[in-house]
C-alpha cells in the first residue's frame, strides 16, 4: 500500500471519530466521499490507469472507501443514539403525579340482591313478576282472604290514598298482590317471584315506610309443604352461599295461606354479630305457607285441581344479613359514603357459574 | 299474652319441664317472645326472723339487729322504725343485688358497726310501693326459706305471640289445652280447676236486659249479684294479675281480668246503683257521648253496638266500659255482663274509634260463643266468693251464633297437601286432643271455640303443627330437563343495563323515598297521588319525578362535605294513569377537583347532562341519531339551558339539562345543578329479530374527509346545521361532525361560525377532485338554506 492512501485513511477515520456532531460528520463525509472528495478523486484516477495498475489500486481505493463510509455509519448512529438519550433525559417527569381518576359508580345492594334473587330463582325455573305499588283494596287484602273488619287489616299499617275512587286505593302492603295478579292472568303452572317496593306506615331503626319485599309463588297439581320447604332451602343455601344453612319453620298464619308457617334461618355468634348458618340461634326472616283454597278460588282456578305455595321475604333484611349493615334507615339515605362502601360495581354481575354473591 | 306457669299448670297436668314447655309453644306455633322469672331478681333474700333489737352507739336512728335467716344470728344495721325483736321480715344476703337500686350488698361497717346485710322494704325488692318500713311477714313463716319460694314469686312469666286466628288462646286454659294436645300433659276439667268456689243459688228474677240490635250483639246474658263488698282482691290474685302486667283495681274488676286472661271471656260489671232502668245492646244514635274507662270521652258516629239504659250509654259494646256505671269502693249492688259482640261490628267499631282494648282483641277475633253461660257463672261464684252478695236468675237475652260447623275431611290431605304422612289414627287423635270430634267418614265437627278452622287446609295445619312441622320432609320441585330457560322481561333486562351502565358510568345508585312533600312535587306538575294518612308532610305525595328525591340526597351529601355528587335512580313515578318506570340523574358539585393538570375545579354543565342521557339511551338500545334535540324541558329546568330528546315529534325519551335556579334554591343547592330524566316507558321495544346481524364487509377504500367553517345566524343550532350537511349527499357523506363553534372577533354580531368535519365514504372507486367538489358544493347548497355562509 502507498503511504499516501495509508496515510489519507488513517486522516479520514481520525477526523470521522472526531466529529462532535452531525453536522461535523456530514462534513467529513463530503469531504472524503462527496462530488469532489478525496476519495472519490482516487475512485476518478481508476479510470486513467493501466489494467494492471487498476488491478492492484482498484481493490485497495474500494477498500478505502468501504472502511470510511462504514465509519461514518457507526459515528452517525453513535452520535443519534447519544442526541436521543440527551432528548429523553431531558423530557423525563415526576411518574408519580396523580392523575385525574373518575371514582367508579356503584349499584345499590337492594338493587344487587335483587339481581342476585333472580338469577337463583331462575334456575328453579320462577319468571319475575310485577304489579303496581298503588293498589286497589280487593287486590291488597280481599281476594288475599283479609275482609275488612279482618284484624289482620290492623296489623298491616296500611297507607291510604286520599280522594274517591272506584275501590279504596292503598299503597301495597306486600308484594302479595301480585300472586293475584299473576293467576288472574297466567294460567298454572305458575312460578313466579315479584320482587318490589312495599309500604307500611311504620318508622324506627328496623322499619322503614317503605321497604322491599320479594314473593315467591309456585301453583301446579300436587305440589305441598315438603316443596315449599325444599324451595326455601335450596334458596338460602344458594343465596348464602353456605351448606350448613339450618331452617326452623314455625307454625303460623298468615290469612292468605293455609297452612302457613314462619321461617327462622340459624345463625352463630361470630365477633359479636350474628353469622348466618348454623344453630346457636334463630333469626325470622320469611313468612309462608300453602296458598289458601279461597285465594285461589277468588282468582278462578279450582282449588280441588290446583294448589301451591307462597313466601314473602325482605329484600333489604336478606341484605342487612348476607352484607352486615345493621341499620335499614341508611338503605334511603343516597350517602354516598354508605354507596361507595355497601355498593356493588357495575361488573359484579351475579351469575350462578360465578356465584351470586359479591 | 302472658301468663305465669303456675297459673299454666292449673289447667295443666305436667311434668315437663319449663324448657320443654317453651319448646313445646314456639313449635305449635305459639312463638315465645319471652320468658322472665321474678325470681331470678331476688336471689339471695331470706325469710328472716330479728331476734334482738338495741339502739345504736353512734346514731340515734338506726339500731343493730340480731338477724336469724336459718344460719343463725347476724349483726344488721338497720333504719327502719318498725324493725324489733319478733319481726319476721326479708333479709338480704351479702351478695344479693337489691332489683330496686342494682346494688350488691356487702359486709360493711355503717358508723362503725358491722352490718352482715340488710332488712329490704317492699320498694327496695320493687314488690310495691311501700317504704316506710321493712317488709313484715306473718310470725310463722318459715325462717331460713328462700323469699321468693315462699311469696310464690318463683313462677316464670311467658310471654307468647297469639296470631290473630287464635282467640282460644288468649285465655290460658286455650294454651293448655294446645300444649295437652302437642303431648305436654293433660287439660285438667274445667270444675277441677275453679276447686271449691261457692255454687250459686239464685234468689230472685234476673236483671232486666235486652238486645235490640242481634246483629252486632246477638246474645246478652247477665247476673246480679246484691249486697257485695268491693275491695282490693286478696293476694294471690293481685299477684297474677302483676305478674302479667295487669294492675290491680278492686276485687270486682279484677275477678272480669282474672276470667278473661284465664278463660278468654271477656266480661263487664255495671254498679247497678248508677244504672236506671233496664240494659239493652242497640245502635248507637249519632253524637251519642260516652266517658270510657279510659278517661276519654268518644263520640258516636251512629250505628255502633252500645250498652245503654233508659238514661245513656255506659259500655261501648265489647270494647270499653263507660266510667259512670263502673264499680267503686262503696259499690254494693252489681250487674255481671257476659255478651256476644259480632266480631266484624266490634273490628269496624274499633277501627273508627281507633279504640284498642283487651276486650276488643278477644271479640274481634271471635270469643267461644258456646261458653256464655259458664263464663257467667264463673265469674259470678268468683264474685261470691272475693265479695259475697246474693245472686239472681241469669237473663238470657238473644242467642249466640252456636250452629256447629262441619268439615268433611280426607286424611291423604296430610301427606298430599301438607307433605307429611301422617297414620289416620294419629291425625284423629290429634284433632280429638284439640276438641274436635271424628266420625267414621271423617266428618269433623269443629270446637266451638276454633272460629278459625272451616276447611280441609285448616285440619292439615292442625295435624301438622301438632305432629310437628319440623318432620315434614324436603321434596324437590320437579325440574324440566336440560338447562334453566332465560325468565327476565324486556323490561328487567333493560332496567339491570341501565342500571350497570350508570354504575359503569361513575354514577352511584340511590333509592329514595316514593313519597315526598307536596311543594317539592308542585314544581314537577304535582303530584297525582296523595297519601290520606302521611307518616309526615315531608312524605305525603307520590312522587310525579324521581328528581325531588335525588336533589334532597344531593344537598345531604354536599351537607357532609361531598365535593362531586354523582347519583341515579331507577324507579317509578307515579302518574295519574299509571306508575312509569324513570331513570333520574342528578350531577351537583364540582364535574372535576381543581388539579395540577387542568387547574381549576370545574362545575358540572348542561352538556355534562347531555353526555349522561345520550350514553345511558344508547345502553338502553334507543337510536340515539335519530333523536331530536329540542328546546326546553320544563319547569324543572333552565329554560335556556335544558333539552328533551326526542324520537320523532311526539315521543319524549329523555329530558335534560341545567337545573332550574329557583329549584336548586328550594332544595338548598349552590352552585350549578344538572339532571337527567330518562323516561324508560318511552323507549321502543326491542323487536326480536334472532341472533343473527346483518351481513356486513368493511370498504375496502379508506374514507376521506373535508372540512367546511360555516357563518351562521346565531340563531341556527348546531344540530340544524349538521343535519342538513349530513342529507347534502346521502349516498358519499356517512357522517358529520361539528368540531368547532366561535364568536367574537371577526365574526359579525348575530352570527356564529360553526366547523364542520365532514367524511366522505367511496365506494367501488375512489373520488375523483371533481367528485369531492360536487359534494362540497351540494353541502355549502345545503348550508346556504339555513342562511350559513362558506367563511372566507
Amino acid at each position: 500500500m502507498t503511504p499516501d492512501l495509508e496515510q489519507l485513511r488513517a486522516d479520514l477515520l481520525a477526523a470521522i471519530d472526531a466529529a462532535a456532531g452531525l453536522d461535523a460528520l456530514d462534513a467529513v463525509r463530503v469531504h472524503a466521499l462527496g462530488k469532489q472528495g478525496a476519495v472519490t478523486g482516487l475512485l476518478k484516477t481508476l479510470g486513467g490507469m493501466t489494467p494492471e495498475q487498476r488491478q492492484v489500486e482498484g481493490p485497495r481505493i474500494h477498500a478505502l472507501r468501504e472502511s470510511v463510509t462504514e465509519a461514518i455509519a457507526t459515528r452517525k448512529a453513535g452520535l443519534e443514539q447519544a442526541a436521543l438519550d440527551a432528548r429523553l433525559a431531558s423530557e423525563t417527569l415526576d411518574m408519580t403525579l396523580p392523575v385525574d381518576r373518575t371514582a367508579p359508580g356503584s349499584v345499590h345492594p337492594v338493587s344487587q340482591v335483587m339481581d342476585e334473587l333472580a338469577e337463583i330463582f331462575a334456575d328453579l325455573g320462577f319468571a319475575v313478576a310485577t304489579g303496581p305499588e298503588i293498589e286497589d283494596d280487593w287486590h291488597n287484602f280481599t281476594a288475599l282472604n283479609i275482609p275488612e273488619t279482618h284484624p289482620a287489616r290492623a296489623m298491616h299499617d296500611t297507607f291510604y290514598l286520599a280522594g274517591e275512587h272506584e275501590r279504596p286505593m292503598v299503597l301495597r302492603t306486600h308484594t302479595s298482590p301480585v300472586q293475584i295478579r299473576t293467576m288472574l292472568s297466567q294460567k298454572p303452572p305458575i312460578r313466579i317471584i315479584a320482587p318490589g317496593r312495599v309500604y307500611r306506615s311504620d318508622s324506627d331503626a328496623t322499619h322503614t315506610p317503605m321497604f322491599h319485599q320479594i314473593e315467591g309463588l309456585v301453583i301446579d297439581k300436587g305440589i305441598t309443604l315438603a316443596h315449599l320447604k325444599w324451595t326455601l332451602e335450596t334458596f338460602l343455601k344458594a343465596f348464602f352461599e353456605r351448606e350448613d344453612i339450618v331452617l326452623r319453620l314455625r307454625p303460623s298464619y298468615f290469612p292468605f295461606t293455609e297452612p302457613s308457617a314462619e321461617v327462622d334461618i340459624g345463625y352463630t355468634m361470630q365477633k359479636g354479630k350474628r353469622v348466618v348458618g348454623g344453630s346457636e340461634g334463630w333469626m325470622e326472616v320469611l313468612g309462608s305457607g300453602m296458598v289458601h283454597p279461597k285465594v285461589i278460588a277468588a282468582c278462578g282456578l279450582d282449588p280441588d285441581e290446583y294448589q301451591g305455595f307462597a313466601f314473602g321475604t325482605g329484600v333489604d333484611r336478606l341484605a342487612m344479613l348476607k352484607y352486615g349493615m345493621d341499620d335499614l334507615r341508611a338503605f334511603f339515605d343516597g350517602d354516598l359514603r354508605w354507596l361507595k362502601h355497601y355498593g356493588f360495581s357495575a361488573l359484579d354481575v351475579p351469575t350462578l357459574s360465578g356465584g351470586v354473591g359479591a | 299474652m302472658k301468663f305465669t306457669v303456675s297459673w299454666l299448670r292449673e289447667h295443666l297436668d305436667t311434668d315437663a319441664s319449663l324448657d320443654a314447655i317453651l319448646d313445646g309453644l314456639t313449635r305449635i306455633g305459639l312463638e315465645v317472645e319471652g320468658v322472665e322469672n321474678p325470681a331470678a331478681r331476688l336471689t339471695g333474700f331470706r325469710v328472716a326472723r330479728v331476734l334482738t333489737a338495741e339502739r345504736h352507739p353512734q346514731a340515734d336512728k338506726l339500731q343493730v339487729l340480731s338477724v336469724d335467716a336459718g344460719d343463725g344470728p347476724l349483726q344488721v344495721v338497720c333504719g327502719a322504725p318498725n324493725a324489733r325483736a319478733g319481726l319476721v321480715g326479708v333479709f338480704g344476703m351479702p351478695g344479693a343485688v337489691v332489683p330496686a337500686n342494682g346494688m350488691e350488698l356487702r359486709v360493711a361497717a355503717i358508723r362503725g358497726v358491722e352490718s352482715n346485710g340488710m332488712m329490704c322494704s317492699t320498694r327496695e325488692l320493687e314488690l310495691g310501693e311501700d317504704h316506710d318500713g321493712i317488709i313484715e311477714l306473718p310470725a310463722d313463716a318459715p325462717v331460713g326459706t328462700t323469699f321468693a319460694d315462699y311469696a310464690g314469686l318463683d313462677d316464670p312469666v311467658i310471654d307468647v305471640a297469639i296470631t290473630p286466628n287464635r282467640q282460644d288462646c288468649m285465655g290460658v286454659r286455650g294454651i293448655a289445652r294446645d300444649l295437652a294436645a302437642a303431648g305436654l300433659g293433660t287439660l285438667r276439667p274445667l270444675e277441677a280447676v275453679l276447686g271449691d268456689l261457692p255454687q250459686i243459688t239464685p234468689q230472685g228474677a234476673g236483671p232486666d236486659v235486652a238486645t235490640h240490635d242481634p246483629e252486632g250483639c246477638p246474645a246478652f246474658f247477665a247476673q246480679t249479684v246484691a249486697g257485695v263488698t268491693n275491695g282490693p282482691s286478696p293476694d294471690w290474685l293481685q299477684r297474677r294479675l302483676t305478674a302479667v302486667g295487669q294492675k290491680p283495681i278492686s276485687a270486682l274488676v279484677d275477678i272480669t281480668n282474672y276470667v278473661m286472661l284465664g278463660l278468654g271471656r271477656p266480661l263487664h260489671v255495671y254498679d247497678r246503683a248508677k244504672l236506671q232502668g233496664g240494659l239493652v245492646a242497640r245502635h248507637a244514635t249519632a253524637g251519642e257521648q260516652v266517658l270510657a274507662l279510659n278517661g276519654k270521652t268518644y263520640t258516636l258516629d251512629g250505628g255502633e253496638t252500645v250498652i245503654a239504659d233508659d238514661a245513656a250509654v255506659h259500655d261501648i259494646g265489647g270494647i270499653m266500659g263507660g266510667e259512670h256505671s263502673g264499680v267503686s269502693e262503696t259499690t254494693t249492688d252489681v250487674l255481671i255482663e257476659c255478651a256476644y259482640f259480632t266480631p266484624e261490628t266490634i273490628a269496624r267499631t274499633g277501627q273508627k274509634l281507633a279504640l284498642t282494648s283487651d276486650a276488643r282483641q278477644r271479640f274481634e277475633r271471635g270469643v267461644d260463643p258456646a261458653f256464655l253461660d259458664e263464663g257467667l257463672a264463673i265469674a259470678t261464684r268468683l264474685v261470691l266468693a272475693l265479695c259475697g252478695g246474693t245472686p239472681s236468675e241469669v237473663t238470657r237475652a238473644g242467642e249466640p251464633p252456636a250452629d256447629p260447623r262441619l268439615v268433611a275431611y280426607n286424611p291423604n290431605l296430610s301427606e298430599t297437601l301438607g307433605g307429611l304422612a301422617v297414620a289416620p289414627e294419629r291425625q284423629q287423635e290429634i284433632l280429638e286432643r284439640l276438641g274436635f270430634v271424628v266420625d267414621l267418614e271423617w266428618n269433623v265437627v269443629v270446637p266451638s271455640w276454633r272460629r278459625d278452622v272451616d276447611g280441609p287446609a285448616d285440619l292439615v295445619e292442625e295435624v301438622i303443627r301438632i305432629e310437628g312441622i319440623d318432620k315434614v320432609p324436603s321434596t324437590p320441585l320437579p325440574r324440566p330437563a336440560g338447562v334453566a330457560r332465560p325468565t327476565a322481561t324486556p323490561e328487567q333486562k333493560l332496567e339491570r343495563r341501565l342500571r350497570r351502565s350508570a354504575a359503569a358510568r361513575g354514577l352511584n345508585e340511590a333509592i329514595t323515598w316514593s313519597f315526598i312533600a307536596e311543594d317539592a312535587a308542585a314544581s314537577f306538575g304535582g303530584g297525582a297521588w296523595t297519601l290520606a294518612n302521611p307518616i309526615s308532610e315531608d312524605m305525603k305525595v307520590m312522587r310525579p319525578s324521581l328528581l325531588p328525591g335525588l336533589l334532597s340526597a344531593a344537598n345531604r351529601n354536599l351537607k357532609r362535605g361531598a365535593t362531586g355528587v354523582r347519583l341515579f335512580e331507577i324507579g317509578r313515578r307515579y302518574l295519574a294513569d299509571g306508575e312509569r318506570l324513570t331513570l333520574g340523574v342528578v350531577l351537583a358539585g364540582e364535574q372535576r377537583s381543581r388539579g395540577w393538570q387542568a387547574g381549576k375545579a370545574a362545575p358540572f354543565d348542561a352538556f355534562d347532562a347531555k353526555a349522561e342521557a345520550l350514553a345511558l339511551l344508547e345502553a338502553a338500545g334507543a337510536p340515539v341519531a335519530n333523536l331530536q334535540v329540542m328546546d326546553g324541558a320544563g319547569d324543572a329546568y333552565h329554560p335556556g339551558q335544558s333539552a328533551t330528546l326526542r324520537l320523532g315529534p311526539k315521543t319524549v325519551l329523555a329530558a335534560f339539562g341545567t337545573l332550574h335556579p329557583r329549584l336548586a334554591k328550594a332544595f338548598d343547592l349552590s352552585g350549578s345543578v344538572v339532571a337527567v330524566e330518562l323516561f324508560l316507558d318511552a323507549l321502543p321495544g326491542k323487536r326480536g329479530t334472532g341472533f343473527m346481524r346483518p351481513a356486513y364487509a368493511p370498504p375496502a377504500l379508506q374514507a376521506v374527509t373535508r372540512d367546511f367553517a360555516f357563518l351562521v345566524p346565531a340563531t341556527v343550532s348546531g344540530d340544524a346545521l349538521v343535519r342538513a350537511v349530513r342529507g347534502a349527499d346521502k349516498a358519499a357523506i356517512v357522517d358529520a361532525r361539528l368540531f368547532d363553534v366561535f364568536t367574537g372577533a371577526g365574526v359579525e354580531e348575530g352570527s356564529k361560525s360553526l366547523a364542520v368535519e365532514v367524511t366522505l365514504q367511496p365506494g367501488e372507486k375512489s373520488f375523483t377532485d371533481a367528485e369531492i367538489k360536487g359534494v362540497a358544493d351540494k353541502v355549502v347548497a345545503a348550508a346556504a338554506k339555513l342562511g350559513a355562509s362558506l367563511r372566507g
